[in-house]
């Protein structure tokens, strides 16, 4: 059975797939890819089943070997990419042999990249997903040093594309938002759209951490906690507002003021601390 | 029932209360013809304490959504007995009721701690909904006299099995966490285990009795 086989990790490297929807009320969030269009080119351009899971890989660093030749590649946030010493692209579909060395470098652009491999990642799954639920703990832990993943046989069809053309991130993105639904809580919801917001550095799969002027709180005593997803902008009493993402809370007591259109969600997900980012009403 | 957009993919439903919120989850299930038509477009239903969040399955309209869902006036009362298959899941707790906060609910709430101690054992509490930990579960319906606020400080340390009030709610810590309820008690009963298909013990609805040991 072909093995992926860890020899080097730089930023978080977690298994991560379409995620595990429909579990809200025992407190499972959905948790999956946080770009889930780079993770789902990934598997298409392998020819594997929707939903086989692959490795996200947070700001480069991930060195490692097969143990038998793996087709595999690379997309995500764009990073030079080393098969031994020879520099191949983000995006293109790729023969690992035994004895090469596969280095994911820094990012050009972007936060995450992903790595996939044709038959997709074959750990144990829970609750019908491979993820990693960083807020929750569950899903296989972070890879490690000397971890060895078992390639799975998630295939749907043959190698059709090479490869496609590397994703760029652009500086500043405006993403689209939806008002509401508790937009009555703070004093002026339009501030959301009025200025550059910049992510804070303690943002991670659980949420963007966003600085700039603060809201003004409506002084309106405690919401009652209710179901979050991914995309809503929850604003706590500092009025520094928190975007969440693929691990965030399934319930949330501070309201959220807008939430980000489905679609654009990906692109938070690709946003590094210090990236300034603007929102407009969809 | 209000409704409203919770980005493109959610729609939030406002009802009156959690015991509203219960009985509305309830009949979601209750009706098999309902279930499968949520089921069919919706990719999860999260019970809140005043609202349900129905999130849609990728591809589905928020309108085709607001077609399907039915308001709570329509829908028939899960116990009418005209859907329900034998009665709701009941499960048993045993509690040893040591909990270092049980002085303070008692001076808190005006009862002497065995007064504590059978009011949140006299009465049975239905699980209202998730989000904590995975496995935790938020009760609601016991005595209305244990209503007491979270603790002005929150331990940085709370251990699995703990059982805890705050507001209206009873609760048991599924694993060591962080935590600010008030904690009457403790149980060896397993609320979360990988190994058990589902691995929540207290999944939507079920109805939990808490049942006094010695230790």
């Amino acid at each position: 059975m072909a093995e992926l086989v860890v020899l080097a990790v730089g930023g978080p490297a977690l298994v991560q797939d379409a995620g595990r929807p429909g579990h809200g009320a025992i407190g499972v969030g959905s948790s999956g890819a946080a770009d889930r269009a780079a993770y789902a080119l990934g598997n298409r351009l392998l020819g594997n089943r929707d939903g086989a899971a692959a490795l996200e890989v947070t700001l480069g660093g991930l060195e490692l070997e097969v143990t038998s030749v793996v087709w595999a590649c690379v997309t995500g946030a764009p990073v030079s990419l080393h098969l031994d010493d020879r520099v191949e692209p983000t995006g293109a579909v790729l023969a690992l042999r035994p004895g090469q060395r596969l280095r994911l470098g820094t990012p050009v652009s972007g936060l995450r990249s992903y790595l996939a491999v044709r038959g997709g990642v074959d750990v144990p799954s829970l609750l019908g997903s491979r993820s990693r639920d960083t807020l929750a703990g569950l899903g296989p832990a972070p890879l490690a040093v000397g971890d060895r993943l078992q390639i799975g046989d998630a295939v749907r069809g043959d190698l059709l594309v090479d490869a496609v053309a590397p994703q760029q991130y652009g500086d500043q993105p405006v993403l689209r938002v939806v008002r509401g639904p508790r937009d009555d809580w703070v004093a002026d919801a339009d501030h959301l759209v009025a200025q550059t917001w910049r992510v804070g550095g303690a943002s991670d799969r659980v949420g963007l951490r966003l600085e700039g002027a603060p809201f003004t709180c409506a002084d309106r005593g405690q919401l009652p906690s209710e179901g979050a997803m991914r995309g809503a902008i929850q604003v706590p009493p500092n009025g520094e507002p928190v975007v969440f993402g693929a691990d965030h809370p399934v319930t949330g007591g501070y309201p959220v003021v807008g939430v980000v259109v489905d679609a654009d969600t990906d692109l938070l997900a690709q946003l590094r601390p210090g990236d300034g980012l603007l929102f407009r009403w969809a | 029932m209000k409704a409203l957009p919770y980005g493109d993919r959610g729609l939030l439903l406002e009802l009156a209360d959690t015991a509203a919120v219960v009985a509305y989850v309830d009949a979601l299930r209750a009706d098999p013809a309902v279930a499968a038509r949520v089921d069919d477009l919706v990719a999860d239903v999260v019970p809140g304490a005043r609202t349900v969040l129905l999130v849609a399955r990728p591809g589905i309209t928020l309108d085709a959504l607001r077609a399907i869902v039915p308001d709570e006036k329509h829908l028939e009362p899960a116990d009418s007995g005209a859907f329900r298959q034998g009665p709701p899941e009941e499960v048993v707790i045993p509690v040893q009721y040591d909990g270092p906060d049980l002085a303070a609910v008692a001076s808190l709430t005006g009862l002497t701690e065995d007064e504590v101690v059978a009011a949140h054992t006299s009465t049975p509490w239905r699980v209202a909904f998730g989000g904590f930990a995975p496995g935790f579960a938020y009760l609601v319906g016991g005595d209305p006299r244990l209503q007491v606020p979270r603790r002005d400080q929150p331990r940085t340390s709370v251990p699995a099995g703990a059982v805890g009030l705050a507001g209206e709610f009873s609760g048991i810590y599924p694993r060591p966490s962080p935590g600010g309820w008030q904690l009457i008690g403790r149980t060896d009963t397993v609320l979360w285990d990988l190994e058990r298909d589902p691995p929540a013990l207290l999944g939507a609805g079920v109805t939990v009795r808490f049942e006094a040991t010695d230790g």
